[in-house]
């Protein structure tokens, strides 16, 4: 069964269509990227199906329950942590968790040693005793993902867990989300971060103008938009030579200047050596070369003719560059 | 463990958490009891002859006639201090994470009241002894004392169920705030600070008719001559009337704030 399955979701706001027939199904133990830039839907499609907002149109289950008709099964069955984590300045983090698992129905004994657990969990064991106002962006993000866990979730939202955090922070927070996953919980997980849902996501879901435009595993999505291919620097006069080495190896790409060659290979890194060698026979001098895979901002660009906000920010986007 | 249960304790827990939020938080507390207190003490040591003037209701003293007004104040600002920390918890997403509990959304409102008249309880008791310690005495003893003690708890919770619809409706913490004033307006045309029977018109008959005028009374005639019956059932008339209003206007506001998101 799914853990999440959506059919034709919806939600107007006065008259504005933030979310317009979402059609997803998240199977059980799977990570989920939801990509989409500021106000593609995505918090409002999140908000729905945690209950916190009803939607106008469509129906989705959670856990196996109605996000309507079932509201509160679904909020027993979820673990929630939303974006710019909603946290009390004045508690201190054991309070919170404290207060987390009372709200959960958790006995006061078991909430004490949960949260214990928790907080050493998140390495906040120091900072337990002291109010969340004194924390920073990571550790408040941390306490925040502590606390979704107090019930053990079958479920987990994170809307955007990462953004505005620090590399190290976001680091932190990936390696858990990998370990609850390894642990079994479903994760949907929103980010405008394409690092983040291409490191973590079994699957993606990309979201624009409150619709999905595509939807895939990472891999099959950017394979989906066409091969890695070489970019080659070269010095003005070996142009016309080098595309003729290139020729045989794999299709040529429209050129962007004077100075580059780009060939699509069909085995990716596999094929480095065959250009390698065909320029050298061919006697040409190479400026660089550099392997570039399709990215899901490539995958964004070709579905919805624009970029993702904030790109680069979570890290480079040619993980699978060579510089040579 | 069962729903009820449940709810209890999160009511409870959510209680303890407004308690702990307003005397962490100065500007919460400061009009719970500072602002009060020196309004006492300046009122009884400023205006303290008033007793003498013709009309005044017999009492031992001013300050023993001021203390109900004090906790009228108070329990007041208690009310809409509950409510400006609602909404606070609205703005900054902490009431998402209550309304994605397992819980009646209903005791979301019914913590941060509990809270309020745990606040009022506080308030009573404090003014009582400044009272004693400075020589006010309470001319129906201890079950005068309670009879004041429960008004001014359940008053407190009453005002804190206004504050909180306020809040739920509105999401904004500087509109609560903006309410501030309103309570010193419904405070001076009631008998909290001045007897009735010495103000002029219209705010006398105003007065008169101000359910918080009762409320006062009521938490008043044990201190100042003794139970009562009158004085008490329409105290107990008037807080009711208010907490049902404030309840019925929470559920509602709470209602609208769900659909709307």
């Amino acid at each position: 069964m799914a853990a999440i399955a959506v059919e034709g979701l919806e939600r107007a706001f006065e008259g504005v269509h933030a979310v317009q027939g979402v059609d997803l199904e998240v199977g059980a133990g799977e990570i989920y990227g939801f990509l989409g830039p500021n106000g593609a839907g995505k918090t409002t499609t999140v908000r729905m199906l945690t209950t916190l907002l009803l939607p106008t149109g469509g129906r989705a289950t959670v856990a196996g329950h109605d996000v309507v008709d079932e509201a509160r099964q679904v909020r027993a069955s979820i673990g929630v942590a939303l974006q710019e984590a909603a946290l009390d300045p004045l508690m201190t983090g054991r309070e919170l968790i404290r207060l987390q698992a009372t709200l959960h129905g958790l006995p006061a004994a078991e909430g004490r040693r949960r949260a214990d657990r928790l907080l050493e969990r998140v390495d906040l064991v120091d900072a337990a005793d002291r109010r969340v106002g004194t924390y920073s962006g990571g550790m408040q993000r941390r306490l925040d993902l502590a606390a979704a866990l107090v019930h053990e979730p079958r479920v987990l939202f994170l809307d955007e867990p990462t953004t505005g955090l620090d590399p190290v922070s976001r680091k932190t927070i990936w390696e858990e989300v990998r370990a609850l996953n390894d642990a079994g919980t479903t994760v949907f997980l929103t980010t405008q971060y394409l690092e983040e849902a291409d490191r973590l996501a079994d699957n993606v879901g990309i979201i624009d103008r409150g619709r999905i435009v595509a939807e895939g595993t990472p891999a099959a999505l950017k394979a989906g938009i066409g091969r890695p291919h070489v970019r080659l620097q070269l010095e003005e006069g070996s142009i016309a030579a080098a595309e003729e080495a290139c020729a045989r190896i794999g299709r040529l790409l429209p050129p962007v200047d004077g100075k580059t060659v780009l060939v699509e290979v069909e085995r990716g890194a596999a094929d480095i050596p065959r250009v390698v060698r065909a320029l050298d026979e061919a006697g040409i001098e190479v400026g660089s070369l550099e392997l570039v895979r399709p990215s899901l901002d490539d995958v964004f660009v070709a579905k919805t003719g624009h970029h993702l906000e904030k790109q680069g920010e979570a890290g480079g986007e040619d993980e699978g560059a060579l510089a040579v | 463990m069962s729903a009820l249960t449940t709810n209890a304790r999160v009511v409870t827990a959510l209680g303890a958490r407004s308690i702990r939020q307003t005397f962490r938080r100065p500007q919460l507390i400061a009009p719970i009891v500072v602002f009060p207190t020196l309004l006492l003490a300046i009122q009884t040591g400023g205006a303290g002859s008033a007793v003498e003037l013709p009309g005044f209701p017999p009492v031992q003293s001013f300050l023993q006639f001021m203390l109900a007004g004090a906790m009228m104040q108070s329990l007041m600002l208690a009310g809409n201090s509950g409510g400006i920390a609602m909404a606070i918890d609205i703005e900054m997403g902490f009431t998402d994470r209550l309304f994605a509990a397992p819980i009646s959304r209903f005791s979301i409102v019914l913590g941060r009241l509990a809270g309020t008249a745990a606040l009022g309880l506080f308030s009573a008791l404090w003014f009582l002894a400044i009272g004693l310690a400075f020589g006010a005495e309470i001319a129906a003893g201890v079950p005068g004392a309670l009879i004041a003690i429960v008004l001014v708890t359940v008053a407190a919770l009453a005002i804190g169920g206004i504050a909180a619809a306020i809040a739920l409706r509105t999401g904004t913490a500087s509109v609560v705030q903006g309410m501030f004033p309103l309570v010193f307006v419904v405070l001076f045309l009631s008998s909290a600070f001045f007897p009735q029977e010495l103000m002029i018109e219209p705010a006398k008959t105003i007065a008169e008719y101000n359910p918080f005028s009762f409320i006062v009374e009521g938490v008043r005639e044990p201190i100042v001559a003794g139970v009562g019956a009158s004085e008490l059932l329409a105290a107990t008339l008037a807080v009711t009337g208010i907490a049902l209003l404030g309840l019925g206007l929470s559920a509602r506001a709470l209602r609208h704030r769900l659909r709307v998101g």
